[in-house]
């Protein structure tokens, strides 16, 4: 065994958010692999959940799902950085031998690795994240649009609702309204859209108040985490530049 | 029956709706467009379904590009790629709304790729010559899917009103109930599907929902294969479940493997087909002992395989066939990659992208670039991606009626599309078997969901609104039963406590049906592979459940996920060793022919009881059931009144279409 290549990771854990007493740090051995990922070896430890120190566990619980980064549902804290555990690759970290991995902290916990992150889908109600369709009967084509916009659209449309951004972002805390980078990339988006715009201020409305862009305080983090590359600093600066014309020249247009 | 009473009344009367891909958020819409208000489960957030990982387009004969592309094309090709297994009314429905769809789509803010004049981006994919497929970079399923999500959002925040048009207090057109697990649907008395049982994956609540109708649109059973490149959510488990409780399984054998995809250790990464379509070359090198890199190879020394055996087609021809010369050229040959490190030669070919302008990859192909580039740890804009074939897309699944209109498609609004053979409950997307028949072409997937969600919402309507009784005021205590089963059920898994490790088992199963159930089958192989898997549902029952928490406990959900996981194991291996044919992407070297007189059916599984704690598969050739209230005779004949079956050649150019080369051919025109 001894010429076999392991790998060590150390987890946070917790029962239930009900159950703080159970919060914990195990540590876990598992064989390496050729391209390993975080999830591999979250694998392992589930057909065979034993601790470093020889007791049998529950295996680790996290959430996965399409496990080449496109749904963003594996997102975790990994040796330190908030990440998706499938692009995280076991030699390519550093950081030393043990690799650690804990759940978000802008979220409340479900169980171990896995935190609620309903908020986020809220959030996207709260700013309209859609084109008020006449309905989905035929009505043709949509608007034509030129490549350049498709190509300013295309990035801003990849967010995974991941979190990543949230958990970054110095602004979001659990005393903070503020909606994080995420929505508000996506009012970006959506207004603009040709039929999307023609909604453009009721979007910039929702993001006027308490909790809106304004409260953004330009720490720049979320850009350095987004998996997906999105301008967020960008898209925050355009919507500020929107809402800030929509207060002062809003009630001209009306 | 008891009447509502004065409160139920103001309670939304709901149907139910499994899963929020594609087709499951398609069906939702229509339903709340429609004026019927929906409780919508899912596994995980919807945002996260398998739908997501789509790459590379959505078909629609648009014709944007002058090359006479038609509807009636898009049917020849997807019947004759599927090898005529397909019944064609519902192709052919498929096909004529497909532009419509793509239309809609647009209209929803997709960001599709666009032309210099503002119009959609077309290109090409497998099994045609014409630019049929839209998309949006190489992430398309995502974008498809974030589009129908946002739609359906919208109707989160919509009240639901009564029929005086009153809003019911608290009563949204969407309710969505995210992280619950599907276990089972609730009949009454005579049969009828009247709701679900779930439970609640993080405080494991199990709970019985009333709904007027169920529409499972719960996706495919690739992780029955262990790695695949579908999602680790895709275990089939709701349809097994519905199987189990005597939903017909049809066409459980068909199982599409995908020519490119990237091996790894937990997944099977795809690269789309579009990187052939956009130009994308597979070889391998001429000398099988080629040392250098795949870039320092000369073109002369590389042979393009497929290009060389299927000139009408080359690289794009369908992915059964794709696939099989890829393995043959690795398993048989011994041709794949050579690797000095380890002196052999891999399971791997050469995908080379590195002859198309950079820009022109960024700009159409750059998801599925980032996706090789972070797990491989290559560039593939400069070098040639290695890859290997890998399941992809159950063409099999629950089976569905559809009633055919007078032009041969299908009656828009009819209960009886995407019905199953249990009254109430019906089935959409990659969950049905109805659109693909033996071999599924690229970027229909995306386009089948969207059309049965289309189909399928319309038909619920109609159903519930000719409901004699609505499932509302079933008694309590037909739920109340289905819950205490349910309940009961999960206290005996969290009571196991045998030596089995369900993880450990689901890796063999998986290992078992990889090497032996997919491209290749033979008879005695796979009658292995059927006691293996008798052998795994004997050691399932002695597995000790890995987790017993009363929060999130995945373990113990995975312990239920993997019996119906051997459920359906047994259902697709049954169903190959019984088909003694080849056809689209079932092939056995002993039986290379298609056999129209024998097997030009639907192979019809229903579920029984075997020994001990085994299950068995019962074929049938036709089967009674009611269907909206009526009896209807299901039979396994394909309806082939469109497009009459032939011999499929991809050595020819134009081969897959008639009406594509304007020969002169046997095909019937629809009779209207």
């Amino acid at each position: 065994m001894s010429t076999t290549r392991t790998v060590r990771l150390k987890i946070l854990r917790q029962d239930s958010p009900s159950k703080p007493q159970t919060k914990r740090w195990e540590e876990f051995e598992v064989p390496w692999l050729p391209q390993m990922n975080v999830i591999s070896a979250l694998m392992e430890i589930q057909r065979s959940p034993k601790t470093t120190d020889g007791k049998t566990v529950a295996p680790v619980v996290w959430e996965s799902s399409c496990l080449e980064e496109v749904c963003g549902a594996c997102t975790m804290i990994v040796n330190g950085r908030v990440r998706q555990a499938c692009t995280a690759f076991v030699d390519r970290l550093g950081g030393g031998e043990t690799i650690t991995l804990e759940p978000m902290t802008k979220f409340p916990l479900v169980r171990d690795l896995v935190v609620d992150r309903s908020r986020m889908f809220d959030d996207l109600k709260q700013v309209k994240a859609w084109i008020d369709l006449d309905g989905s009967h035929e009505l043709g084509p949509g608007p034509r649009q030129s490549p350049a916009n498709q190509e300013e659209a295309y990035p801003l449309s990849r967010c995974m609702t991941c979190g990543c951004c949230l958990e970054a972002c110095p602004q979001v805390h659990e005393s903070s309204p503020f909606v994080g980078p995420a929505a508000i990339n996506q009012v970006r988006l959506f207004n603009l859209h040709p039929s999307g715009k023609m909604h453009a201020t009721e979007r910039l409305e929702s993001l006027m108040g308490e909790g809106g862009v304004a409260d953004c305080g330009k720490a720049q983090n979320c850009v350095e985490v987004c998996p997906k590359e999105i301008p967020l600093v960008d898209s925050i600066a355009q919507v500020s530049r929107q809402v800030t014309k929509h207060m002062l020249f809003g009630w001209l247009l009306k | 029956m008891k009447t509502s009473d004065k409160n139920e009344s103001r309670v939304a009367r709901r149907v139910i709706v499994v899963g929020g891909g594609l087709a499951g958020l398609t069906t939702v819409m229509k339903l709340c467009e429609a004026g019927v208000p929906v409780d919508l489960f899912s596994l995980v957030p919807v945002k996260r379904s398998h739908s997501v990982c789509a790459q590379g387009g959505i078909n629609a004969s648009v014709n944007t590009k002058g090359e006479g592309d038609s509807p009636r094309i898009h049917l020849e090709e997807t019947v004759y790629g599927g090898d005529f297994l397909a019944n064609q009314p519902p192709v052919k429905g498929m096909a004529d709304a497909a532009p419509g769809i793509v239309f809609m789509l647009d209209r929803m803010g997709v960001p599709f790729n666009r032309t210099p004049e503002g119009l959609l981006d077309f290109r090409r994919f497998g099994g045609t010559l014409f630019h049929r497929t839209a998309f949006a970079g190489a992430t398309t399923g995502q974008q498809l899917l974030y589009a129908l999500d946002e739609q359906v959002r919208r109707w989160e925040t919509v009240d639901v009103e009564d029929s005086k048009g009153a809003a019911l207090r608290g009563e949204k057109m969407v309710r969505k109930l995210e992280h619950w697990d599907f276990l089972g649907i609730v009949q009454d008395d005579a049969g009828r599907c009247v709701g679900i049982v779930a439970q609640d994956m993080k405080t494991m609540a199990i709970e019985a929902f009333r709904g007027d109708a169920v529409c499972l649109a719960t996706g495919g059973p690739g992780i029955v294969f262990g790695r695949s490149t579908n999602s680790v959510i895709n275990t089939g488990t709701a349809a097994a479940a519905a199987y189990r409780q005597g939903a017909l399984y049809a066409n459980g054998e068909l199982i599409q493997v995908h020519p490119t995809a990237i091996p790894g250790a937990d997944k099977l990464r795809l690269i789309s087909e579009s990187a052939r379509g956009e130009g994308g070359r597979v070889w391998v090198p001429k000398d099988p002992k080629d040392k250098r890199k795949g870039r320092e190879i000369p073109e002369r020394e590389r042979d393009y395989f497929l290009e060389a055996k299927y000139p009408g087609y080359g690289n794009l021809v369908p992915r059964d066939i794709a696939s099989r010369e890829l393995f043959a050229k690795c398993f048989h040959d011994k041709r794949g990659v050579y690797n000095p490190k380890t002196e052999k030669n891999e399971n791997e070919v050469y995908l080379d992208l590195t002859r198309i302008p950079k820009e022109t990859l960024r700009k159409k192909l750059a998801g599925i670039l980032e996706i090789y580039e972070k797990f491989v740890g290559e560039d593939p804009y400069e070098n040639p991606m290695r890859v290997f074939p890998a399941v992809h897309y159950s063409m099999g699944g629950l089976w569905v009626d559809f009633e055919k209109s007078a032009d041969g498609g299908l009656v828009r609004g009819s209960p009886r599309n995407q019905a199953t053979n249990i009254d109430g409950l019906y089935a959409a997307g990659e969950v049905d078997y109805q659109y693909h028949g033996a071999n599924r072409l690229g970027a229909n997937s995306l386009l089948s969901c969207i059309y049965a969600g289309l189909e399928a919402g319309p038909a619920i309507a109609a159903y519930r609104k000719g409901l004699a009784a609505s499932a509302h005021d079933v008694p309590q205590s037909v739920f109340d039963k289905a819950e205490k089963r349910e309940a009961e059920r999960y206290q005996k898994i969290l009571a196991m406590d045998g030596d089995e490790n369900p993880y450990a088992l689901h890796k063999e199963l998986g290992e078992v049906m990889l090497r032996d159930c997919t491209i290749e089958r033979d008879n005695a192989v796979l009658g292995k592979v059927i006691e293996t898997i008798g052998e795994l549902e004997d050691r399932a029952k002695n597995v000790g459940v890995p987790d017993t928490g009363d929060h999130a406990n995945h373990g113990a959900q995975f312990v239920r996920h993997l019996s119906n996981m051997l459920v359906l194991a047994r259902v697709i291996a049954e169903g190959a060793l019984a088909r003694d044919e080849s056809r689209g992407a079932h092939y056995k070297p002993a039986f290379k022919q298609r056999d129209d007189e024998r097997w030009l059916r639907t192979t019809l599984a229903l579920y029984e009881r075997g020994e001990g704690a085994r299950s068995s598969v019962k074929f049938v050739r036709q089967l009674d059931a009611t269907i909206a209230g009526k009896s209807v005779t299901i039979t396994d004949a394909v309806d082939t009144t469109l497009v009459t079956p032939r011999a499929r050649k991809y050595e020819t150019a134009g081969a897959a279409s008639a009406a594509a080369t304007g020969a002169s051919s046997a095909d019937k025109q629809p009779s209207t």
